[in-house]
């Protein structure tokens, strides 16, 4: 509304003030080098931003390799004098990489597995099924998202920790995420783009619902378990708090937990700390940064998707 | 055809023609659950999740910070008398969480127009230009792809008393040191935040954008409005929804600060000068035993939050809401 006022605002504004034909003619020239110009700037803008948030990889990479940690502005580069591979052996020998990757994976795993199950079945349900409390259902989904993780944290810690006696298990890490609502969301949109007719004809034909979504809704909507898969991956693989508060066991801690526990206690006493914690954390980031790089079109229209929500 | 009558009234249910349904009598209790009952189960597993993992201690969490609470074994019975506001007082009372709220609102003084301002306009620039728009767009969001944890290793690498950056400001580094240094310790954990998450903001402004008519640019620039003027006059209040959000979303992120006194600066340190709310309710609740206080100090954080979020959407989203 107010764009457009202004924008009239300034038509009149220009109107009155130039009433000679021979000016909108020369006009749109300087528009059009006014934009060459600002693509130049936006250019330097966007290498300078790129430049901030690649650095630290980058960093962290070289870091990882340096037998003596080097802060001064010729550590940044590659010293063929300074590359060892000994950090990740030293990280290795304190926490056991492979063991903490594979928690990371079971606790990220189960998450993805119990979303894409039971997300497909509410997605399909809310998309193509007609029944009583489908809306209360809608909402809650919607709802949920907005429920603050601070509120639940000591609530969840009794429930699962001290009354269920879950410490120190997979179940549960796993339990507070183990049906991202956002994924189920996207379940639902990429069900709602499928005709109805289609599921109406297989019903007349005497399918069953469990057999309709199986053979024919899931094999439509591939790319929507491909993005809700994602979009669950970065969840739990990075998460820190709660996988620290259910698990005092350094042998089922993900890789997340064990590292930040290397930070805070076991570092001071290791040869060369900073390239020890910097080649646990290039072993943590590789799978989500290449995941990532592998997938990134998903991955950016899964938030674009998310963020029509609201 | 008994198939489009039943679809008569999906929502509510009710049977959509009269005589043909009296006349068929198992119809009609299918009718009042829909004409895919099935639904109902299908769904029954997400909704018997909600209301256990997510629902019910929600309530539980108030109910906590009510009662006289306290750690027991599994399936232990004890008394847990009502004690009324006593754990708020306890906590309102408390040095460390009033510092920590104060903490936590330097972070938001810095981090959210931070974020607003640097998304807006690296979105914006991104949208323009068309080489190599995809690895820009992939740089933007590797950090925030990335486990905190990770990062966080660089970050202490970089911002340590003998760190990179210190090199490179020479003289100008201060002392002591970013992390050690009461007065810089959280600003640079918002300008840590700001960092990781701008990526995703990047990506919510940049499908705002879309939304805008490129009509209005040309005829602005027909009109001979430099790129401020169009910035300002245009794209700013075109993406004011988007603006509402991402404003939201990052205090909401904000309030959940976590890892990051934890790690970046050895658990709120120093004393206590970076402590969020939510390291305190660690603190509180688990390491010392005491959920009931560290329950109502997590009520009294989502009824601030709300409260932030309400006057900022009402600041933000200006007028129209």
């Amino acid at each position: 509304m107010s764009v457009t006022n202004a924008q009239n605002a300034k038509n009149d504004d220009d109107a009155s003030r130039h009433p000679e034909p021979a000016e909108p003619a020369l006009r749109p020239d300087s528009g059009v080098e006014k934009r060459r110009n600002l693509g130049v700037g936006s250019f330097i803008l966007l290498g300078g931003g790129a430049f901030v948030f690649l650095f630290p990889f980058y960093y962290m990479l070289i870091g990882s390799l340096q037998t003596s940690p080097d802060t001064s502005i010729f550590g940044a580069f590659p010293n063929p004098a300074n590359i060892t591979g000994a950090n990740y052996v030293q990280i290795n020998e304190s926490i056991n990489l492979f063991r903490g990757l594979l928690n990371s994976g079971i606790f990220t795993g189960g998450v993805i597995f119990f979303t894409v199950i039971f997300g497909l079945l509410v997605g399909y349900a809310l998309a193509q099924m007609k029944f009583r409390g489908r809306g209360v259902v809608f909402g809650m989904m919607l709802l949920v998202q907005m429920i603050p993780f601070q509120l639940l944290l000591i609530p969840l810690y009794v429930m699962i920790v001290r009354d269920y006696g879950l410490a120190d298990s997979f179940l549960g890490m796993i339990l507070p995420f183990a049906i991202n609502s956002t994924a189920v969301f996207v379940f639902r949109q990429y069900f709602l783009q499928l005709p109805s007719t289609l599921f109406e004809a297989a019903r007349i034909d005497g399918a069953s619902e469990l057999r309709i979504l199986w053979q024919i809704a899931i094999p439509l909507v591939r790319p929507a378990i491909v993005t809700a898969v994602l979009l669950t991956f970065i969840g739990p693989w990075n998460e820190f708090l709660w996988p620290f508060l259910v698990t005092k066991d350094q042998s089922l801690q993900p890789l997340a937990v064990s590292l930040a526990n290397y930070i805070s206690n076991v570092a001071a006493t290791a040869s060369n700390p900073f390239g020890a914690i910097l080649a646990g954390a290039c072993v943590l980031a590789a799978p989500a940064v290449a995941l990532f790089i592998f997938f990134q079109r998903q991955f950016i229209s899964t938030n674009i998707g998310s963020s029509v929500k609201g | 055809m008994s198939l489009r009558s039943s679809e008569g009234n999906p929502v509510t249910g009710k049977p959509a023609g009269g005589p043909v349904d009296r006349r068929l009598g198992p119809r009609k209790r299918k009718n009042f659950l829909g004409p895919q009952p099935l639904g109902l189960l299908f769904s029954a597993p997400y909704v018997i999740y909600v209301l256990a993992v997510l629902a019910f201690p929600l309530g539980y969490a108030v109910y906590i910070s009510f009662h006289d609470f306290f750690f027991t074994a599994p399936r232990v019975k004890v008394e847990r008398p009502f004690v009324g506001f006593e754990n708020y007082i306890t906590v309102l009372s408390d040095p460390a969480v009033q510092r920590s709220f104060l903490n936590i609102g330097v972070f938001l003084i810095i981090n959210v127009p931070l974020t607003v301002g640097l998304s807006l306009l690296l979105a914006n620039a991104l949208n323009r230009v068309t080489r190599l728009k995809t690895f820009f767009r992939l740089s933007y969001y590797v950090p925030y792809v990335t486990a905190s944890v990770a990062v966080v290793g660089v970050w202490l690498f970089l911002f340590q008393g003998s760190g990179l950056l210190n090199t490179l400001l020479g003289p100008l580094a201060p002392a002591p040191s970013w992390l050690v240094n009461s007065w810089l310790a959280m600003p640079t954990v918002a300008l840590y935040v700001t960092w990781k998450q701008l990526g995703f903001f990047i990506l919510l402004y940049l499908a705002a954008l879309q939304n805008i008519p490129d009509e209005l640019y040309e005829s602005a620039s027909v009109d001979g409005g430099n790129k401020w003027v169009q910035f300002w006059n245009i794209t700013v209040p075109g993406v004011r929804p988007a603006s509402v959000l991402v404003t939201l979303l990052a205090t909401i992120t904000g309030a959940n600060l976590f890892t990051e006194p934890y790690l970046l600066t050895g658990g709120g340190g120093p004393d206590g000068a970076s402590a969020s709310p939510v390291f305190i309710m660690y603190q509180r609740g688990i390491l010392q035993g005491n959920p009931d206080v560290a329950a109502a100090l997590g009520v009294v954080l989502v009824i601030g939050v709300l409260l932030i979020a309400l006057i900022q959407k009402r600041l933000v989203g200006g007028k129209e809401d």
